[in-house]
């Protein structure tokens, strides 16, 4: 009785509205299926499902799910827990919270294994044999430590040995290196790669990352609005994908050694829909350019693509000839020597920084490495340092209450927090307002108070002009920033960082908590402003796939220092720095066939 | 396998919040109209019917001097909600404005003003009312102020709290980038956004001053003795506990329910505010 996991017609709702419907699949022991989805659609929804237990709130309304021929619905609460106890595993996104802070590694792996029946000196034993199974260094100083000494890697490997402990039939790994720096995410995988054969179980993958889920999966099903819209081999769905959201999910991705000067990403209009406002047709069908009639009325049934027109195109075609980039002028702003110290830690040692009129400077580095230190020095928000920084040939004044207000307009940032970065009790109208320079001027009875004349003619005026030029639809602008999606956050937020005509914007990871066909959006309007109006961008991201779509040029940072500096496609297509090549090596997305043959050579 | 459904807790909300919201408009209503609801007047002594038990005539006794107790209760409500919700508004803006500059500015100026609230919050609130007392003299006016005195460093100290998260977050961080002056900060960025923690200080704090006005008058701080205030009348008559319990339980249990139903009132509208 050893046939993996078979889902069948599986639908779950929420107070009558489903989140997941109709979903059959099935894993083979030893296989690993992929989950992909953009955030609501409903891939958490399932993989709670699967576990028997549905999520709070919700109810499984139909079909069933067989783990190795076990019927999991069919379980009473007591055969379920037994159940869940020996033959499940789940491993959530955010790793460090489901270990128990005031534990030992070692006497929690332990327990677990005691709860399966192993004495005491076994379960010690087998607790090291775990550590070292997921390749983790010295297991034994490793087991003495509690959960908090441990870096999120290592934290995510303790959770992966947790789950196999014991021996599970069905691993579900939800987001499993969400939050992880790109080298760390790459060598969990590895891991996972390793390990499913030898652990022999069903594996179930579900993420949001087409590129993880290409490269670790045999097969993958592709879900929008709570249903497979497509499902097959890995390769073929990658490499040939035949539903027009997978398509389109794929180009909007961005990839190595594309720029915005070769073509514009393709972008997905609109977002996906909420449960419960699906239309009677393909859910996808309003943001489908193909859509016609049929779609708008008919659901199409699902084999192998759910889709009336497999093969089309969702995204118009465009001119995808070169872009035409301004080339970039004289220095803006230069950072000479600077050096920044967190009481006694020093997180940046003398960096050196130039970005040019018009250019897009990208900063990539792993979570520490001082990027967000350096672009709050800049932007005026960080602690002091030492050194210089100079914008048009005058020096800044290390806060931003010194710097006068002329000065200040200059530097605009875009954050990467979009719920925060909005004032949660105002209109967009009013935020898009208070942030033009008009309106400190039309105030009359203020002598004294000297203030940039907000460039007089060009009439950048109004609200509503700002908040067309970030592609938003106007009658947004009535609304709180919690009626916006995350993406019309990040482009208010755009739109404000623009309002004051700034000739400096900072954006610090602006679409890292974005949806890939969101993110795709928000980097062509950032292209788009910067080709209008000829601003420069300090642009910080871990991902050195969106750096380079936008970067003119790429500085790497590490432990506070600038190890390499250069155009982006040199940096990127041939680094010179060992660290920079790590981490292009880890970005670089392999296609599936590649990564089998070098399998066979290995 | 049958839908389960979901818990639904705004019903026990409702129950709490009626019947919190009915005690509190029951008190002001008397507050307000006593003098019409009253069957006897307050003050009138009746020295051949003292200490008489509850029953007809006196639904809730008489006391020493044979007044009724009853009515005494009723008239007693309105020096309570005369002092408490001034004090409350007092003590809560001044806080509020406290809590916010410091909040905002943050550094020194933050350090000076909350070293002074401390010093404010450990001096003994029943001295300082003996003092102010023996200053001024006894009146509602220096009720007021004692209370509202007692309460500005707790409501300035939450306030703060709160001021220190919102002006970590990028929307204040983007007002300051485009230049906003502080009192622009403070008043149309971050005051918004800190107002459940003041409307929850303030309901929290109403249920204090009533306890607090009362507490005052029983000291002989607020009130003079043979007023029918709850606090004084629990003063006078507590010697007589023995012989005629109903002269102290009856403005104690006033006070109690004044205060519960407040706390309901609280705990409803913050389990709301705090939800949205």
């Amino acid at each position: 009785m050893s046939d993996g996991l078979r889902v069948e017609g599986l639908t779950v709702a929420y107070r009558g509205v489903e989140a997941v419907s109709d979903v059959s699949f099935s894993v083979a022991p030893g296989t690993t299926y992929g989950l992909v989805g953009e955030s609501g659609c409903g891939k958490t929804t399932l993989g709670r499902a699967l576990g028997g237990g549905p999520p709070p709130g919700g109810a499984v309304t139909g079909g069933r799910v067989y783990v190795d021929g076990v019927d999991v619905f069919g379980l009473s609460p007591a055969e379920l827990r037994r159940w869940r106890g020996s033959a499940l595993a789940v491993v959530h996104q955010e790793a460090g919270s489901s270990l128990d802070p005031t534990m030992r590694v070692g006497p929690q792996l332990a327990e677990i294994l005691r709860a399966h029946g192993r004495s005491r000196a076994d379960a010690r034993r087998e607790t090291l044999g775990l550590l070292e199974k997921v390749r983790l260094p010295d297991p034994a100083a490793i087991a003495r430590r509690y959960p908090h000494q441990l870096s999120g890697g290592q934290q995510q490997r303790v959770v992966i040995a947790a789950a196999l402990a014991g021996r599970p039939r069905l691993l579900v790994l939800d987001e499993p290196t969400t939050g992880l720096d790109a080298t760390v995410e790459r060598e969990i995988l590895d891991l996972i790669s390793a390990l499913r054969a030898d652990i022999g179980a069903a594996v179930l993958l579900i993420s949001h990352d087409l590129a993880l889920v290409g490269r670790l999966c045999d097969e993958v099903g592709v879900l929008y609005a709570g249903r497979v819209v497509e499902q097959g081999p890995a390769a073929s769905v990658l490499s040939a994908p035949k539903h027009p959201y997978t398509a389109a999910l794929l180009g909007s991705v961005p990839r190595i050694g594309v720029s915005r000067r070769s073509r514009p990403l393709a972008a997905i209009p609109g977002r996906p829909p909420a449960p419960g406002e699906q239309a009677r047709g393909c859910a996808f069908a309003p943001r489908c350019a193909a859509a016609d009639e049929q779609c708008r009325t008919v659901l199409p049934v699902l084999d192998q693509v759910r889709c009336h027109h497999p093969g089309a195109s969702a995204v118009p075609a465009e001119v995808a000839g070169p872009q035409d980039v301004p080339a970039p002028g004289a220095p803006l702003l230069e950072v000479r020597g600077l050096t920044i110290a967190y009481g006694r830690t020093t997180v940046l040692h003398g960096v050196d920084l130039t970005v040019r009129k018009g250019e897009i400077v990208g900063l990539v580095g792993e979570s520490g490495s001082g990027k967000t230190t350096l672009a709050r020095a800049v932007a005026g928000l960080g602690p002091h340092g030492t050194g210089t920084i100079t914008l048009g040939g005058t020096e800044l004044a290390v806060g931003v209450g010194r710097r006068d207000q002329a000065t200040r307009r200059r530097v605009q940032m875009v954050f990467q927090n979009v719920d925060g970065s909005l004032n949660p009790s105002h209109t967009v109208r009013t935020i898009l307002a208070r942030a033009l320079p008009e309106r400190t001027l039309k105030k009359p009875g203020k002598p004294g108070k000297p203030g940039k004349p907000g460039k007089p003619g060009t009439g950048q005026g109004d609200p509503e002009r700002l908040a067309e030029r970030s592609g938003l639809d106007p009658h947004l602008l009535g609304s709180r920033p919690d009626r916006l999606s995350g993406g019309q956050k990040q482009r208010v937020a755009i739109a404000r960082a623009f309002a004051g005509e700034p000739d400096l914007v900072i954006c610090d990871e602006p679409v890292s908590a974005l949806d890939v066909s969101v993110q795709a959006g928000v980097l062509r309007l950032l292209a788009d402003r910067q080709r209008a109006t000829g601003v420069s961008y300090l642009f910080i991201s871990h991902d050195l796939a969106v750096v380079g779509y936008l970067a003119d040029r790429i500085a790497v940072m590490r432990d506070g220092r600038i190890v390499e500096e250069g155009p982006a496609e040199q940096v990127l297509l041939a680094p010179r720095h060992p660290y920079t090549a790590s981490l292009v090596a880890a970005a670089r997305n392999d296609p599936p066939r590649e990564r089998e043959k070098e399998d066979a050579t290995a | 396998m049958t839908a389960i459904p979901l818990p639904l807790p705004r019903r026990r909300f409702g129950v709490a919040l009626a019947v919190g919201a009915a005690l509190v408009a029951a008190w002001t209503v008397v507050a307000l109209l006593w003098p019409s609801l009253a069957p006897f007047d307050p003050g009138a002594q009746d020295p051949l019917r003292r200490f008489a038990a509850p029953g007809a005539g006196h639904l809730l006794g008489t006391d020493q001097f044979g007044r009724d107790t009853f009515s005494r209760m009723l008239a007693g409500a309105r020096p309570v909600l005369q002092v408490a919700p001034l004090a409350t508004v007092l003590g809560v803006l001044l806080g509020t404005a406290i809590g916010l500059v410091a909040g905002t500015l943050g550094g020194l100026v933050d350090e000076i003003v909350m070293r002074l609230l401390d010093a404010v919050a450990v001096f003994p609130a029943i001295i300082a009312a003996v003092l102010f007392v023996a200053l001024a003299g006894r009146s509602v006016t220096v009720m007021v102020l004692v209370i509202a005195g007692a309460f500005t460093p707790i409501v300035a100290r939450s306030v703060r709290a709160a001021t220190l998260v919102e002006r970590e977050k990028p929307y204040v961080e983007a007002a300051r980038l485009r230049g906003e002056r502080p009192w622009a900060l403070m008043g149309r960025e971050i005051l918004p956004n800190v107002g459940t923690t003041v409307l929850v200080e303030a309901t929290s704090r109403f249920g204090d001053a009533i306890f607090a006005a009362a507490t005052l008058s029983f000291l002989g701080l607020g009130q003079p003795p043979g007023s029918p205030d709850w606090g004084a009348s629990v003063s006078d008559n507590r010697v007589w506990l023995q012989i005629a319990p109903w002269t102290v339980l009856a403005p104690a249990l006033a006070i109690a329910s004044l205060v519960v139903g407040i706390a309901l009132v609280a705990d409803a509208l913050r389990a709301r505010w705090e939800a949205s």
